[in-house]
């Protein structure tokens, strides 16, 4: 066990080294030398080699010891990204970002899951049926609609027209105010996707032979579903849940947006606006970290659980 | 009965399978359901196909001509209504079912000229998608050794990364810049982000098809007759796992219309002609004016399509291929 998550964590490296290569070519290569986009249009030859000097683009691409390439992966190991395009050091901005961020998708993701599940397990009892036609039709059909199309119209109506919500994040009232309707939208947007995973996945354990056996010694369908079923379905569920993470803290970037939450998704948002290449690099790097460790994370747990996982 | 089959034809004919897709097609035609929806797909590739010749060969349709204003500024949609065009004395009378934007524009043309916006960005990127990954995929899975580790090593590496990041860091540093003398931009930066990110689920799914099938007797018949790696690769593995791709495809195709709504509100999408993901974007300032329509028709637009291809998908898929079944 031990050597088999030492072995995991050395996989880590090369994938790492190679995110840190795709963001250098994306980044430094392809885009190249902003300067010119920092100092502005009108800005004399001066001051752009001053910035070119402060962010380093005057250096050479490779072979030397201070060159971009390098000076990248040293950024990275240290978590020292530098200052944003608007002098703010981007760590720190980071950091703020990740606690509304949570705030939004922890909600959101528990409230899918829960009634995802609930309803999976109401929909698997009524396989076959019309019902299930009917309310797998449903789940296509919201997964059909644009997010864009949800989160307009929901905004309008409940926060605009109806008032029930604020319209946007106030920093002055509590934040669970602001938070229920992006999360709400966010529920009714990824229900129908969210249920048609979890409805595979039960009628994948109710076609089971030791459900039949459950059937036929005469327990009732209650407790074949919660008690038998349910458990079984649980493997699915944690690795669904564990590799979520990383993207609940990364935050919804439209939801972030529309209702105006300063979490990550924001952050990016914003990024993308200003052309801050540092902001988006930074980000980049930190996501696949956590996407790669939580990986990492699902297959020891997969190992640890299932006694029929190799260690190889 | 002069037309008695010969003996040998007779026995030719009873050994004579069907193929894959005879089967396929075959059990696709009893869903009744799944052959509607592939209309409506038909519907939408052909008017899309049709608005591009009319680009390409200037042949001014006028239901095609998106530019022209055809009433007042956000006409809501009736069967009647007067207006008075700029430079006119007299007033004109029009009827309109989706109603008018801002500029008078004709919501109706727009949405018919986002339907090629919205088909040639999936499209393209599906196509990139597909270079990329499948000859990747293929090679990978028929090799193995060091070639598989660092095909591996690569797709781990993008798929790593969070899709959304990755499309709008590519989309971002794409944008304006120029390669081999083309200029990248508008939707062009699009679709070469969509494709350059997506390619990693059809190359993990091939190579994992071709790794079960390159033990199979047929390829080794292939290999006892000379045949060399690049023709077993792709004259006799891959047109075994085409059906794999053409599923993945029609699935992959719904996730790229909705992500082209995400970059147009991002604005990196196209700027100076419709897209649905402009006019759904355009409704946040118009809804609190009640113009809803403009949004209503693109969300249609969209939901359609989506619908149609994810049950001909499904259908496709489970006629195809059931084992297939992951989601």
């Amino acid at each position: 066990m031990t050597a088999y998550i030492i072995r995991r964590l050395l996989y880590l490296v090369p994938i790492v080294m190679g995110v840190l290569l795709v963001t250098f070519c994306l980044f430094t290569l392809v885009g190249g030398d902003i300067s010119q986009q920092i100092a502005g249009k009108n800005a004399d030859a001066e001051t752009i080699a001053e910035i070119r000097h402060e962010y380093g683009f005057d250096k050479p691409l490779f072979l030397a010891w201070d060159s971009q390439f390098l000076d990248h992966f040293k950024k990275a190991f240290t978590f020292n990204f530098g200052r944003a395009l608007d002098r703010e050091k981007i760590g720190e901005k980071i950091l703020r970002g990740v606690g509304p961020s949570l705030a939004l998708t922890v909600p959101m993701f528990l409230g899918t899951l829960v009634i995802s599940i609930s309803f999976s397990l109401i929909v698997a009892f009524l396989r076959g049926t019309v019902w299930d036609h009917i309310i797998v039709f449903l789940c296509v059909a919201g997964m059909s609609i644009p997010y864009l199309s949800f989160i307009i119209f929901g905004q309008y109506y409940f926060a605009y027209k109806l008032d029930w919500f604020p319209i946007f994040y106030d920093p002055s009232r509590p934040i669970y105010l602001s938070i229920i309707l992006p999360a709400l939208i966010g529920i009714v947007a990824g229900l129908g996707s969210s249920l048609r995973f979890y409805r595979t996945i039960m009628l994948d354990e109710i076609r089971s032979d030791y459900v039949r056996t459950a059937f036929a010694k005469g327990l009732t369908s209650r407790k074949v579903l919660f008690k038998h079923v349910l458990k079984n379905a649980m493997i699915p569920i944690v690795t669904n849940t564990v590799l979520s993470i990383p993207y609940l803290i990364l935050g919804s970037l439209l939801l972030e947006r529309f209702f105006g939450i300063p979490g990550l998704g924001y952050l990016m948002i914003e990024a993308i606006n200003a052309r801050d290449f540092f902001v988006l690099n930074a980000m980049t790097f930190i996501m696949a970290l956590l996407i790669a460790f939580f990986t990492l994370v699902t297959d020891v747990c997969y190992a640890w659980v299932d006694p029929r996982v190799k260690f190889d | 009965m002069t037309d008695l089959p010969t003996p040998t034809e007779n026995a030719s004919e009873s050994v004579k399978g069907r193929s894959l897709w005879a089967d396929g097609i075959r059990r696709l035609r009893k869903r009744g359901f799944a052959r509607v929806c592939f209309v409506i797909v038909l519907i939408y590739f052909a008017l899309a196909g049709l608005i591009f010749l009319d680009e390409v060969f200037g042949w001014n349709i006028p239901l095609f001509d998106w530019q022209e204003s055809v009433g007042p500024s956000y006409q809501k949609p009736c069967l009647e209504y007067e207006w008075m065009p700029e430079g006119q004395e007299v007033s004109q009378k029009g009827w309109t079912i989706f109603g008018t934007d801002f500029l008078g524009q004709s919501t109706f043309r727009k949405i018919l000229y986002g339907t090629k916006t919205s088909i040639m960005v999936a499209l393209f990127a599906s196509v990139i998608s597909l270079l990329i990954g499948v000859p990747l995929g293929a090679v990978a899975g028929y090799c193995r050794g060091w070639v598989d580790d660092a095909i591996v090593w690569l797709y781990t590496t993008i798929g790593t990364i969070p899709g959304i990041i990755l499309i709008m860091a590519f989309a971002v540093v794409l944008r304006s810049q120029t390669f081999f003398g083309m200029e990248i931009k508008g939707i062009t930066a699009v679709y070469v982000a969509l494709g350059l990110t997506s390619w990693v689920g059809i190359c993990r799914l091939i190579r994992g098809e071709i790794i079960k099938r390159k033990e199979s007797e047929y390829v080794l018949a292939a290999r006892a007759l000379g045949c060399s790696n690049g023709r077993i690769i792709f004259l006799h593995l891959l047109p075994n796992v085409f059906h794999i791709i053409i599923i993945n495809f029609s699935l992959r195709f719904v996730g790229f219309i909705h992500a082209e709504v995400i970059l147009s509100f991002l604005g990196l999408g196209e700027t100076d002609k419709p897209s649905w993901g402009a006019m759904i974007d355009a409704a946040r300032t118009e809804l609190a004016r009640n113009v809803w329509w403009e949004m209503a028709a693109a969300t249609a637009a969209i939901f359609f399509i989506s619908l149609a291809l994810n049950i001909f998908g499904d259908a496709l898929r489970d006629c195809l291929d059931p084992k297939l079944r992951t989601d």
